[in-house]
């Protein structure tokens, strides 16, 4: 049975084809439209799952819509009806959209997927909630028999935070806590305080967070949300303006904190690094709450997290460290393009009844269920964009790329299927040598043009974990944060510990700075030799190089870009900044080596994030 | 169109919302004269609210 999730029209769409129960093939669409966190009907990426599974639409037994419009108006509705007349500004614009185009989904939908099959007709297309189209990707692809499941966004339809349980084929939703009371939506809005974009800056607020003191905390938890001990919460509506307006917070937000929201090009101050802890650490403490609570309702011992905010591997790395789960496992795509995932295993299971057989490893293969390319065509492609390469073999390639990551150099790494989901796992990823002492400031200034205080993650040998980082688990997909051991610290004098703010980040704080939070910490990668060879291959020759089983790796783009999926992305990508090399596949292209004609103005071709 | 005034009659009907009805006719009326006069809609800026 073939079954293709669809997640479209808010932010993220994506579309993910399981067969039988597996995950075969899964991408977003701003990887193919170049255009961030696009919201389009995905037709590249159908396209591209199609062409993966080698069939046409035809061959498709079901198509899933992750979420359900109908009960998304109902929301819309109802919160108007009960704020009115407060929100007319805003019900005044969206309610004609919706009557225009978002009401007629089905339809909408429909007539898109004729494009792929004429005689497409609706009773082959089902549509699943969002919040269980979330429960779903992280239940089913899970190594686990039976599983808690946690699922936390902003929102769904209704849900913005639900407690599931998932036995074998089964997976039901037991509690609920629903619009507007949402942890993703308080943490929005606390990005939106501090200045940044919200749905995507939600990272900078957690990557700024170790900076500043949780000196709002209290302030928060005694204003702005009722937290319970079992996890549950309210949110006191009389600070926020999203149910009614066209911002996240009010005036009464910024009296209380008693500073204006900050403006985008405004100087981050120690006030902002404060604010961020202050969030985060209420984050953490609501997150755990409800792990501890959903730990005693169910008995298990295993834990299956997705939604936007389990993305946040602080939090995550706080509930492994509590103990109250023995194991836990976490959604790659945990955010809205992970729902096309789930959407389609929930009709496998669920809807069609069929059954799941977990073998101890994950559904998700690493993730790399993107687009690959084979040597031929990485060749012909590099050729016609006209990059100068040399074709090594494999072993010859994995020593060039160690010894230039040895010797300090910033290295493009493009290799295999593409990664689902908002982290590069060494597919598509710009490497480093964590070593170094610059390398943090380099990579985001000249290669990522991005803010100096954004903190790298390291990609660690699976083997060689215990020797460099505390955590107790594997953390293949980058979404869980873990402190660098005490005996890689480097000793600060007391000048150095004196330090505030971001003038703490040119301290190296270890053996492994560019990697190493100023709270110690790291959000960690695990390189399993079963799921990405190469990678494995590329660390060990690094350790043999270094002694050092760690790499930088973050994302291949600049700031405000998709990650690169073609070669020729890549290629654009390289001649656009300051890396120094780049691997694709088998080819080998030096910076130095290339035709200068073909060097763009790169840091201004995307729209800031 | 037949289709979806049954599907949401269905869907009324499950969630048992059919107070919502009077408002959606009415919705419905203003909605058809904002489509007529061409009235714009701005594109959704915040989260997954609109």
């Amino acid at each position: 049975m073939r079954i293709l999730g669809i997640s479209a029209f808010y932010h993220d769409s994506a579309a993910a084809l399981i067969e039988d129960g597996r995950i075969t093939a899964a991408a977003q669409e701003e990887r193919f439209t170049r255009k961030k966190h696009d919201s389009a009907f995905p037709h590249n990426a159908i396209t591209y799952c199609l062409a993966e599974a080698g069939i046409t639409a035809d061959g498709l037994d079901h198509v899933v819509f992750y979420d359900k419009p109908f009960l998304k108006f109902e929301r819309l509705l109802e919160t108007y009806i009960a704020l009115a007349p407060r929100g007319f500004g805003s019900f005044k614009m969206s309610i004609p959209l919706w009557l225009r185009e978002k009401l007629f989904q089905k339809s909408l939908l429909r007539d898109e997927l004729k494009s792929f099959a004429e005689d497409f007709d609706s009773s082959r297309l089902l549509f699943c909630e969002h919040h269980l189209s979330h429960a779903a990707s992280a239940f089913y692809p899970s190594p686990f028999e039976s599983a808690a499941v946690l699922t936390m966004d902003g929102v769904g339809e209704w849900a913005t935070t639900s407690a599931a349980m998932g036995d074998g084929n089964r997976l039901e939703i037991f509690q609920e806590i629903h619009f507007p009371h949402s942890l993703g939506l308080l943490y929005s809005a606390a990005t939106y305080y501090t200045g940044f974009k919200v749905n995507s800056g939600e990272y900078k607020v957690m990557g700024l967070a170790p900076y500043g003191e949780p000196k709002y905390a209290k302030l928060i938890l005694d204003h702005l949300i009722d937290l319970k001990s079992d996890g549950s919460f309210r949110l006191d509506m009389s600070y926020f303006d999203y149910c009614t307006g066209f911002t996240m917070t009010n005036d009464r937000f910024a009296e209380l904190f008693g500073q204006p929201v900050r403006s985008p090009d405004q100087l981050l101050t120690q006030f902002h690094m404060d604010v961020a802890a202050s969030i985060q650490s209420v984050l953490d403490e609501a997150v755990l709450r409800l792990t501890r609570s959903l730990a005693r309702q169910t008995g298990s011992r295993n834990l299956c997290l997705a939604g936007g905010v389990a993305l946040n591997c602080v939090a995550n790395g706080k509930v492994l460290r509590d103990g109250s789960f023995d194991n836990i496992w976490i959604q790659p795509a945990a955010g809205d393009a992970g729902g096309a995932v789930g959407a389609s295993l929930a009709a496998y299971h669920i809807f069609k009844g069929q059954p799941r057989k977990p073998n101890g490893a994950d559904g998700m293969s690493g993730s790399y269920l993107g687009p690959g390319f084979a040597q031929a065509e990485i060749e012909r492609r590099l050729a016609a964009v006209g990059a100068r390469f040399a074709v090594l073999g494999e072993a010859a390639m994995i020593d060039a790329t160690a010894q230039a990551l040895a010797n300090e150099k910033a290295v493009g790494w493009f290799q295999g299927r593409m990664e689902f989901g908002p982290r590069s796992l060494g597919a598509r990823s710009i490497l480093g040598d964590p070593r170094s002492p610059g390398m943090q400031k380099n990579l985001n200034l000249k290669v990522k043009f991005r803010e100096s205080f954004r903190p790298f993650a390291p990609a660690v040998l699976r083997e060689d974990i215990s020797d460099w980082f505390d955590l107790g688990s594997d953390s293949p997909y980058m979404l869980i944060v873990g402190d660098v051991r005490q005996d890689k610290h480097r000793q600060m004098s007391p000048d150095e510990q004196a330090l505030f703010g971001i003038d703490k980040l040119n301290v190296a704080r270890s053996e492994i700075p560019a990697v190493t939070h100023v709270d110690y910490s790291a959000r960690i990668q695990t390189v399993h030799r079963e799921t990405n060879p190469r990678f494995h291959q590329l660390l060990s020759r690094f350790k043999e190089l270094t002694g050092c089983p760690v790499l930088v790796n973050t994302s291949f783009n600049v700031r405000g870009e998709p990650i690169v999926c073609t070669p020729e992305d890549a290629f654009r990508c390289f001649m656009g900044n300051e890396l120094d090399l780049l691997v694709v596949g088998n080819c080998v292209l030096w910076k130095s080596e290339q035709d200068a004609a073909l060097k763009q103005e790169y840091s201004s071709a995307f729209e800031l994030d | 169109m037949l289709d979806f005034l049954a599907e949401l009659w269905r869907f009324m009907r499950v969630r048992k919302k059919f107070w919502l009805l009077p408002i959606l006719i009415m919705m419905v009326v203003f909605g058809g004269l904002v489509v007529l006069t061409k009235g714009s809609a701005i594109a959704p800026f915040i989260y997954t609210l609109f």
